[in-house]
C-alpha cells in the first residue's frame, strides 16, 4: 500500500436497483471509479452532469451508503475493516459540506446548536471557554467573527454566511478531507466567490483536501489542483485541471468545453448541436460498449464493442480509444 | 430599435406585506419584434417578479401597483381576467423557472398538450390535435414517442424542451422565459438554448430571457436590461453592453463573469445585495459603487437617461 496517499478509491461500484419487484432495473450509478489523492493538501474536482453519479461518490465516502464493490481507503486503512475507533476517527477526520444552505439548519435552533453539537458528540473540548474559543478560531477560518453570527437564527443570516457556518463546523473537527458538494451552486455570484476563497485558504493555510463535486467547470477551475471528468458514473478523464481545461482530450470534455457560453456577444456558437430524438432515463446495466459512443462524433468500430480503459497520455488518464 | 411590440410604463409589483418589499420598483422598457430582450441581475433583484407581472401571474401577497404594460397597443393590465385569459398563452406564453417540476406529473405529455389547444382554439378532432402535437414536437426535436409517457419518464432535458414545446405551440408573439437552462448541463444548456434561439428565427417569436447568468445573454440577447433591487439601471444593445457598460453595477457584472479562459484571482462583486424592505436611499447601488459621489449618489435618485444611440443608463455619473 502506498503510504503517501491520505485518500484513496479502488473500483469503487454502487448499483441501485428501481422499480417493482416484476421489473426491477438495476441502475449502475458509480461503475468502477478509482481515484486517489496525496498527503500533500490538494483540491480534486469531480466534474459532471446530473446523474453522472457524483454526490453518490461523495455518498460513499461518507458512509451513508454502502458500496456494492470496490474499497474505500483512508490513511491506509480499508473503510470498511476498521474498527470502531478507526472509524469514529475517519468520521472526524473526513467531513462534508453540502449543496443547500438553506436545508442544512433546524430553523428553530441558533446557529450555536450546529457548531455545539459536533463538539459534544466528539468530546473535542473539556471546558466551556474552550468550546468557546474553539468556536471563534473555526469561525475566523472561513472569515466569520463570532459576534456577527452567534445567537443568531438561520434565517437572520445570508446563503454564504450559512454555508461558511457549515464549512466552520467541518472545521472544528480538523478535518483532513473535506467533500464539498456543489457548495457554491445555490449562492448568488457575489457570495459565491467569498465562499471558494475559503476553500481555497483552508487547503492553502489550514492543509485540508478537498474534493470539491460540481457540474460547473468554470468554479471548478479555478480553485482545483485534479480534475476528474465523470459520465454516467465512470471517469471518462482524469489529471490536472489546468491541462484538462486547456487541452482536453476526451471527446465528452471537449464537447463540454466548448459548450461552456463564452461571456462575449462576439464569440457566439456557430456549430449547430445534434440534439437526440429520444434519451431515455433507462441507465442499462452492463454494456460493451463505451459510454460516450452513442453520442461521440469520433465514434469508431471499436467503441461499440469493448470498452477503452484508462490510457496514460503525458500524465493525463483517459478513457478512450483514440488514445490506444 | 425595433417597432414595439410590448411596452411596459412604470410598472411596479410590490410584495404587501409590514413593510411592502418593492421588488419591481417603475420599470420602463419595451421589447420590439423579433427581438430578445435579456434581463440581468442578481437574485433578489425582481426579475421574476416582473416576469410574473408580465403575465399578471403574480398572487396575493404579490401585487401590481401602478403602472401599464401595453400589448400590441392595447393595455394588458387593464383588461377583465377572463380576456387575457386569451392571450396568456396564445399571444404571451411563459416558460418558467424550474419549469422541470412545472409539468403535471400524472397526466401523460399528450393530455397536456391537448388541454392547451382546447382552451384556446375550442374542440378539436383527435386527428388534427395529434397532427398539431407532433409538429409542436418536432420543432423541438423530440420524437412522438413521449407523448404517451408521464413526466417522470422524460431526463430533465427533455422536460425542458416539453416546455418550450408547449410554450411554442400556439405560435405566440412573446414567450417569457425565466431561467430557462439553470438547472441543466452545459451541453443541455447550449442545446435549449439553440431551440430558443430558432423560435426567434424560424418562428418570428420575441422573447423575454430572465438569467443571472451573464455569458447567457452574451450568446442569445438582442439588448439587455440589468435591474437592481427592483429599478432596471440601463438597457442597452448586448454588443455595445459587454464592450462598454457604462453603468457601475453592469461593469461589475460583466467582470465578475467566471470564465474558463481567465485563470487566477476569482471576480466578485463587492458589498451584498441590498435589503428588499429597506433599499438604500438616493440610488440604491451606491454603497457598493466604487464610483460613489457623496451627497449626491445616497440623496437623489438618478433617472434612466439615453445617454447614446441603444443605451439608457441611471447612473450620476452620466447625467
Amino acid at each position: 500500500m502506498d503510504a503517501k496517499l491520505l485518500f484513496e478509491i479502488r473500483h469503487l461500484t454502487k448499483v441501485f436497483s428501481a422499480g417493482s419487484i416484476l421489473g426491477r432495473k438495476k441502475i449502475l450509478a458509480v461503475d468502477d471509479v478509482s481515484l486517489s489523492m496525496p498527503v500533500k493538501p490538494e483540491i480534486l474536482s469531480l466534474v459532471g452532469e446530473s446523474g453522472s453519479g457524483k454526490t453518490t461518490i461523495a455518498r460513499l465516502i461518507l458512509g451513508f451508503l454502502k458500496p456494492t464493490s470496490g474499497e474505500i481507503i483512508y490513511k491506509g486503512k480499508s473503510v470498511t475493516r476498521m474498527n470502531k475507533k478507526e472509524r469514529m476517527n475517519y468520521l472526524k477526520e473526513v467531513q462534508a459540506v453540502f449543496q443547500d444552505p438553506y436545508g442544512s439548519f433546524n430553523p428553530l435552533r441558533k446557529v450555536d446548536y450546529v457548531l455545539l453539537t459536533p463538539i459534544k458528540k466528539f468530546k473535542l473540548t473539556t471546558s466551556k471557554e474552550e468550546t468557546y474559543e474553539l468556536i471563534t478560531k473555526s469561525l475566523e477560518a472561513v472569515g466569520l467573527r463570532s459576534e456577527e453570527v452567534l445567537g443568531k437564527y438561520p434565517k437572520e443570516l445570508s446563503g454564504g454566511q450559512r454555508q461558511r457556518i457549515m464549512l466552520a463546523r467541518a472545521f472544528l473537527m480538523r478535518p483532513q478531507l473535506l467533500i464539498a458538494d456543489e457548495p457554491v451552486s445555490m449562492l448568488d455570484a457575489s457570495l459565491r466567490a467569498g465562499v471558494l476563497k475559503i476553500i481555497f485558504n483552508l487547503k492553502n493555510n489550514l492543509g485540508v483536501s478537498f474534493i470539491y463535486i460540481t457540474h460547473d467547470l468554470s468554479t471548478a477551475h479555478y480553485i482545483s489542483d485534479k480534475m476528474a471528468i465523470l459520465y454516467q458514473g465512470s471517469i471518462m478523464e482524469e489529471g490536472s485541471a489546468k491541462r484538462i481545461v486547456e487541452e482536453p482530450m476526451h471527446p465528452y470534455t471537449k464537447l463540454l468545453i466548448e459548450s461552456i457560453p463564452m461571456p462575449d456577444p462576439k464569440s457566439r456558437w456557430q456549430e449547430r448541436l445534434e440534439i437526440e430524438k429520444i434519451e431515455l432515463l433507462s441507465k442499462s446495466g452492463i454494456s460493451k460498449s463505451c459510454k460516450f459512443s452513442n453520442r461521440c462524433s469520433k465514434k469508431m468500430d471499436i467503441c461499440t464493442q469493448k470498452r477503452p480503459p484508462m490510457f496514460d497520455v503525458n500524465g493525463v488518464k483517459v478513457s478512450c480509444w483514440l488514445y490506444q | 430599435m425595433y417597432a414595439d411590440l410590448l411596452e411596459v410604463n412604470n410598472l411596479s409589483a410590490y410584495y404587501m406585506v409590514q413593510p411592502p418589499i418593492k421588488a419591481v420598483d417603475g420599470v420602463t422598457l419595451s421589447l420590439g419584434e423579433n427581438e430578445i430582450l435579456g434581463i440581468a441581475g442578481e437574485s433578489g433583484c425582481g426579475k421574476s417578479t416582473f416576469a410574473l407581472a408580465l403575465l399578471r401571474l403574480l398572487r396575493p401577497p404579490g401585487n401590481i401597483n401602478g403602472g401599464d404594460i401595453i400589448f400590441n397597443g392595447v393595455s394588458i393590465l387593464k383588461m377583465p381576467e377572463n380576456d387575457f385569459r386569451k392571450i396568456r398563452w396564445k399571444h404571451i406564453s411563459y416558460i418558467p423557472q424550474s419549469s422541470m417540476n412545472a409539468l403535471n406529473p400524472v397526466m401523460r405529455i399528450q393530455e397536456q398538450f391537448t388541454e392547451i389547444i382546447n382552451f384556446h382554439e375550442g374542440r378539436k378532432s383527435k386527428k388534427e390535435l395529434k397532427i398539431r402535437i407532433e409538429e409542436a414536437l418536432a420543432k423541438v426535436n423530440l420524437a412522438p414517442d413521449i407523448l404517451n409517457m408521464y413526466p417522470h419518464e422524460l431526463s430533465g432535458g427533455m422536460k425542458q424542451r416539453v416546455i418550450i414545446a408547449m410554450a411554442m405551440l400556439l405560435n405566440p408573439e412573446i414567450i417569457i422565459a425565466d431561467e430557462p437552462t439553470t438547472a441543466l448541463d452545459v451541453v443541455m444548456q447550449r442545446k435549449i438554448l439553440q431551440l430558443l434561439l430558432d423560435a426567434k428565427q424560424v418562428y418570428g417569436s420575441s422573447m423575454i430571457i430572465i438569467t443571472h447568468d451573464m455569458a447567457v445573454h452574451a450568446q442569445i440577447s438582442d439588448k439587455i436590461a440589468v435591474m437592481y433591487a427592483g429599478k432596471v439601471v440601463c438597457i442597452g444593445e448586448t454588443g455595445m453592453l459587454f464592450d462598454k457598460p457604462l453603468h457601475p453595477y453592469a461593469q461589475i457584472l460583466i467582470s465578475a463573469i467566471p470564465s474558463i479562459k481567465k485563470t487566477g484571482e476569482l471576480p466578485s462583486i463587492p458589498g451584498l445585495p441590498p435589503d428588499p424592505r429597506n433599499p438604500p436611499s438616493g440610488c440604491r447601488f451606491h454603497p457598493r459603487c466604487p464610483s460613489f459621489i457623496k451627497n449626491k449618489c445616497d440623496v437623489e435618485e438618478p433617472s434612466l437617461i439615453e445617454v447614446k444611440k441603444n443605451m439608457l443608463v441611471a447612473c450620476h455619473l452620466y447625467g
